[in-house]
């Protein structure tokens, strides 16, 4: 028993460890294409301020078909909000290895409860319209 | 206070690596106390680099999840995470956070900044005072707990001893933490505010196991909402990218200090924090 509680522990740090280099490289590759893009972004006192990046009128993919557009024209920001997006599923895959994980130790009790809050994660996402 | 105050504009490298620096702190700091990095980068962003308030809280978003999930990958492998009480409090957390995101409109923002406000200088409060309390629980009558198993024991690095611990106050714990989501979607801060006090001083678990627990649980508690701040448009990826990969550093460099630190010093800093983000709270409500 302590053996296999031991496993899960292992194999939701992994999960946790593995979504979060998958998305800090997606991020970093997206951030590096942005640059390369865009030589007025890089001087460190060009004339071009980053508010036009980051105000409430910025556009940028917020919606699967504008974010596949985004990454199918090579744009930089859209391959950033694809890497934030594999950070913000990492939660949902580790409720999912807790599901598998109470399969795995025979306890049907904690197995319906991290079912009900796997169900309530996927509903929120549909809930939304994502 | 403009950080623009010297020679030309600031470009948008300098945004990036300047608001990944301070995020790397916002993450040091988020994975001791448990918190997210939103504490942080909420203020930063808004008075500093003057981001409307939306696309902070979007921001605050990734930071809560980003430090859930760097600094829970050490916490579950050096078994100071109470898995089971966290995956099972979960089920309060994420339906308080999906109601949540539907009650947004019905009241106002106003009155929940200042209602919210009280509750965390309360439980800042309630917080302090338990810092005498150094032995945890060795009985527990508590039904939910002991049919689910909640109980659990960690190792304590400061103190070079293992340390069994038994869980009460499920029924309170789980009210607790139903606000803590609650309070997640409506105002995008203030998840873990609510939850460290609701295991500590509700449920009694120990300072660091109620920390550890919490910075599991928030991740979770932010991806229920995050779906809906995904389609408003409120994750601006030039905001999002530094605040992401800072944090997760931050939040890994964090995890490694929680088991050496001493549980009274968490205790404390994590008063601190509360009783700034109440009064944060309160200025809003009671001065727009």
């Amino acid at each position: 028993m302590e053996e296999k509680v031991r496993k899960v522990e292992l194999a939701i740090s992994l999960v946790l460890r593995t979504g979060v280099v998958v998305s800090v490289l997606v991020i970093a590759v997206g951030l590096g294409l942005m640059f390369a893009h865009h030589s007025a972004y890089l001087p460190i006192r060009g004339h071009f301020s980053y508010k036009e990046l980051t105000s409430k009128t910025t556009p940028f993919p917020h919606s699967f078909a504008s974010l596949g557009h985004s990454i199918a024209h090579g744009d930089g920001r859209g391959v950033v909000v694809l890497g934030v997006l594999v950070l913000i599923l990492t939660p949902v895959l580790r409720v999912a290895v807790g599901v598998l994980s109470f399969i795995y130790e025979k306890d049907p009790a904690m197995t319906i409860v991290t079912l009900y809050v796997l169900a309530v994660l996927v509903g929120s996402f549909f809930l939304a319209g994502v | 206070m403009s950080i623009c105050a010297y020679n030309g504009t600031m470009t948008p490298l300098d945004f990036v690596v300047s608001l990944a620096l301070i995020s790397v702190a916002a993450g040091v700091l988020g994975s001791l106390i448990g918190l997210g990095g939103g504490v942080v980068i909420v203020p930063v962003l808004t008075l500093l680099y003057h981001v409307d308030i939306r696309l902070a809280i979007g921001a605050s978003i990734v930071s809560v999840i980003a430090t859930s999930s760097g600094a829970a990958a050490a916490y579950v492998r050096e078994r100071m995470t109470n898995l089971r009480a966290g995956m099972f409090l979960e089920i309060a957390t994420t339906t308080g956070a999906v109601s949540g995101a539907y009650l947004t409109t019905l009241l106002p923002t106003r009155f929940l900044f200042v209602f919210f406000g009280l509750v965390l200088a309360y439980s800042s409060f309630a917080t302090f005072q338990r810092r005498h309390v150094a032995e945890p629980l060795a009985v527990s009558n508590d039904r939910i707990a002991n049919y689910f198993n909640l109980h659990g024991s960690y190792y304590d690095a400061a103190e070079e001893r293992e340390i069994p611990y038994k869980v009460v106050g499920t029924k309170p714990g789980l009210a607790l933490m139903y606000v803590a989501g609650l309070v997640s979607a409506l105002l995008g801060i203030g998840s873990g505010a609510l939850k460290v006090p609701a295991m500590d001083s509700a449920m009694h678990l120990p300072m660091k196991v109620s920390s550890a627990t919490s910075n599991f649980m928030i991740g979770v508690t932010a991806a229920a909402s995050a779906g809906v701040y995904f389609v408003r448009g409120q994750i601006d990826p030039v905001i999002a990218a530094p605040v992401a990969a800072g944090v997760l550093l931050g939040a890994t460099v964090g995890a490694r200090a929680l088991g050496r630190v001493a549980s009274k010093t968490v205790r404390l800093i994590f008063v601190v924090v509360l009783v700034v983000i109440s009064l944060e709270m309160l200025q809003k409500g009671l001065l727009p």
